[in-house]
């Protein structure tokens, strides 16, 4: 086989996901009252940019054959911190950017340290520490409120040259700047062999803890990032339960829409990404069809129940009744 | 368990060795909390409250059932706050349906749950998708249903007078019936684990499904009815709910679905399966009921209840819930 062929293999599933938003988009923009325009896009762009960090905030846990529940938690989190110390002077701002992620990369690491060195189960340990994340940020805005350094967040959610959504160009640079150089590092490389199988990678003499613990960490700071613009969106701090909730349960939908392995040791972070613009895209479809906005939450369950289920079209090439456990 | 605690197990003293050094833990933290309580307020320790909090405890102990039989399978259902929800709006739903409505209105709404449980089931057992991912999805779709069922409101039916009285009744004197309840349940589930040839399917199928299936055992369906179970009891919890609070609301499961999961595993239920006693599950859940109750008479705001809960659950089981090393 060529090399290509090789390629063509190991990312099937994400160009099944980039193919499947470009499909919706088309339906999208094209029923779009308003059309292909700059605003149409921008608007889509700057509302599926938030699952976007979120999603690939997961997809890096669950490449480890983790899961991050906490997630949602984060982006609250950074969120009610960035209502607070996002504002000021060029500076200050910087500084409270910094902080920001910093922290959010921090949670992670506490995921991280508890799941690796506490040798709990990633599940249990993540609902509890995201029940610890949000108190935080309750005890940081008990009221919704605050405000953000407006220069910056309208910068970042304008529209770059005119026409390009500002929000997308941020998202390739996190890509180019966290995803790339990631996933070709020994730990990024260790990270998917953990995935596979953690015993066979261990034996292999891979840096399996050191894999897992960035894995966290990068969630953790990605969810951040998803927090903060959350802010640029709309200036002000909430901690709100459900919205936290929310965002955990659409960046599983988005990670599997994306063709990332639930079992570990498949799929990639950018197939994560297309997921989650899809997700967002199959959300909006209901409102350019002009359907009761009510049945939004039903629909997008449906989607994410579909979704989960193809996963089971791999039973029927089960042969032998004992692969099924 | 034992095996994996040799240290805490030879700190405790001897006659205590012979049980589960987790449910011995949790008890102990029982009696620790209700001590701190007692030197805050004197009233922690009279009948009246500690009644009090088995009422309050007996909805969470209903849930935390049928979590505990999905837990011993080595699965979780996270779908427990809309099937509770489910399970009390429909039965409040049933309730305006006339005199006929309301004598169907407890099961009408265990049934509900039972369905969503039989989907779970079916798609954890016979499609083998992970059971974590699964009952999310059909969480989502059971809020979607209720937000069009609603209308995103909450609904306007009230409790039928046979609901409020199976949770705030009495039918012996000072015993609230939700008490009884749960002691039914738990009868039942002590019974369920103990003596049948399913419930020891159950914990086989914990520790190896592979191995139970090779024994015979019909893996699948046994899967399947557990978490038609769990979803039934979470409905019925739900029920009890809404019968104390005399109706249905919007994400009133939402408080329930970390408390029953913790529950169930700082009683000392292995989260991968296989291993763990209701006596565990039941010094869990009232564990975490006093500790909640504790915190909000300590007057200590919601901020710092997630905080200490959060934190106090990771302390807990990092004390006896760790996995072996690799």
């Amino acid at each position: 086989m060529n090399e290509w062929r090789y390629w063509l293999a190991e990312n099937k599933n994400t160009l099944i996901a980039v193919a499947l938003f470009v499909f919706m988009f088309a339906i999208y923009a094209s029923n779009h009252p308003a059309g292909f325009t700059p605003n149409v896009v921008q608007t889509a762009a700057n509302k599926a940019t938030l699952l976007a960090f979120v999603a690939m905030a997961q997809s890096l846990v669950i490449i480890t054959a983790g899961i991050d529940l906490s997630v949602g938690m984060i982006l609250v989190l950074a969120n009610c911190l960035a209502s607070w110390i996002v504002v000021g002077t060029a500076i200050e701002t910087t500084f409270g950017i910094i902080a920001v992620l910093a922290s959010g990369a921090f949670c992670g690491a506490v995921n991280g340290l508890i799941v690796i060195f506490g040798r709990l189960q990633p599940i249990v340990t993540t609902i509890a520490t995201g029940a610890m994340f949000y108190g935080l940020a309750l005890f940081l805005r008990p009221f919704p409120g605050g405000s953000v350094n407006e220069t910056v967040a309208d910068f970042m959610t304008s529209k770059a040259l005119g026409f390009f959504p500002m929000s997308f160009v941020a998202l390739a640079a996190v890509v180019l700047m966290v995803w790339v150089p990631y996933s070709r590092s020994v730990i990024g490389r260790a990270a998917y062999a953990a995935g596979s199988s953690e015993h066979a990678a261990y034996m292999s003499g891979m840096p399996v803890k050191m894999a897992k613990f960035t894995a966290y960490v990068l969630s953790g700071l990605l969810s951040a990032i998803g927090g903060l613009y959350l802010t640029f969106f709309s200036y002000t701090g909430e901690a709100a339960y459900a919205s936290g909730n929310t965002y955990t349960l659409f960046s599983i939908a988005a990670v599997v829409l994306g063709g990332v392995s639930l079992m570990g040791g498949r799929g990639s972070a950018v197939g994560a990404i297309f997921g989650a613009l899809a997700f967002r895209t199959i959300g909006d479809l209901l409102f350019v069809f002009d359907f009761d906005p009510l049945w939004q939450p039903l629909f997008q369950g449906v989607v994410l129940l579909l979704a989960v289920s193809i996963s089971a079209f791999g039973l029927f090439r089960v042969r032998n009744k004992l692969e099924w456990f | 368990m034992t095996s994996d605690t040799p240290v805490l197990e030879r700190m405790m003293p001897r006659p205590l060795r012979r049980f589960d050094p987790a449910v011995v833990i949790a008890f102990c933290c029982i009696i620790l909390l209700l001590l701190v309580g007692a030197l805050y307020s004197s009233s922690f320790l009279s009948p009246t409250y500690l009644l009090q909090q088995l009422k309050v405890a007996s909805f969470l102990g209903v849930i935390a059932t049928g979590m505990m039989l999905v837990i011993l399978l080595g699965q979780i259902d996270l779908s427990v706050p809309w099937v509770v929800t489910t399970g009390a709006m429909m039965a409040c739903a049933a309730a305006s349906f006339g005199p006929m409505g309301s004598a169907l209105a407890i099961p009408f709404g265990i049934l509900c749950g039972a369905l969503i449980g039989l989907a779970n089931g079916f798609a954890t057992a016979y499609l083998r998708i992970p059971s974590m991912i699964i009952t999310l999805a059909t969480n989502a779709v059971a809020q979607g249903l209720m937000v069009v069922y609603t209308g995103g409101f909450s609904p306007q039916d009230s409790a039928t007078p046979a609901m409020r009285w199976l949770a705030t009744g009495e039918l012996i004197p000072a015993v609230p019936n939700g008490v009884l309840v749960w002691i039914v349940v738990g009868t039942g589930a002590v019974f369920l684990f103990n003596r049948t040839t399913f419930g020891r399917s159950v914990y086989g199928i914990g520790n190896r499904e592979r191995a139970a299936f090779l024994s015979g055992i019909n893996t699948r369906r046994i899967v399947m009815l557990s978490f038609v179970i769990s979803g039934a009891l979470s409905a019925f919890g739900g029920v009890l709910l809404a019968g104390y609070a005399s109706k249905a609301a919007q994400s009133m499961g939402d408080a329930y679905l970390l408390p029953a999961i913790a529950a169930v595993v700082l009683g000392g239920t292995h989260v991968l399966g296989g291993r763990g006693s209701y006596g565990g599950t039941v010094a869990g859940v009232i564990l975490i009921t006093l500790l909640q109750s504790i915190l909000s008479v300590m007057q200590i705001e919601e901020a710092g209840r997630q905080l200490i809960f959060g934190a106090v659950i990771i302390i807990m089981l990092l004390m006896y819930g760790r996995q072996k090393a690799a």
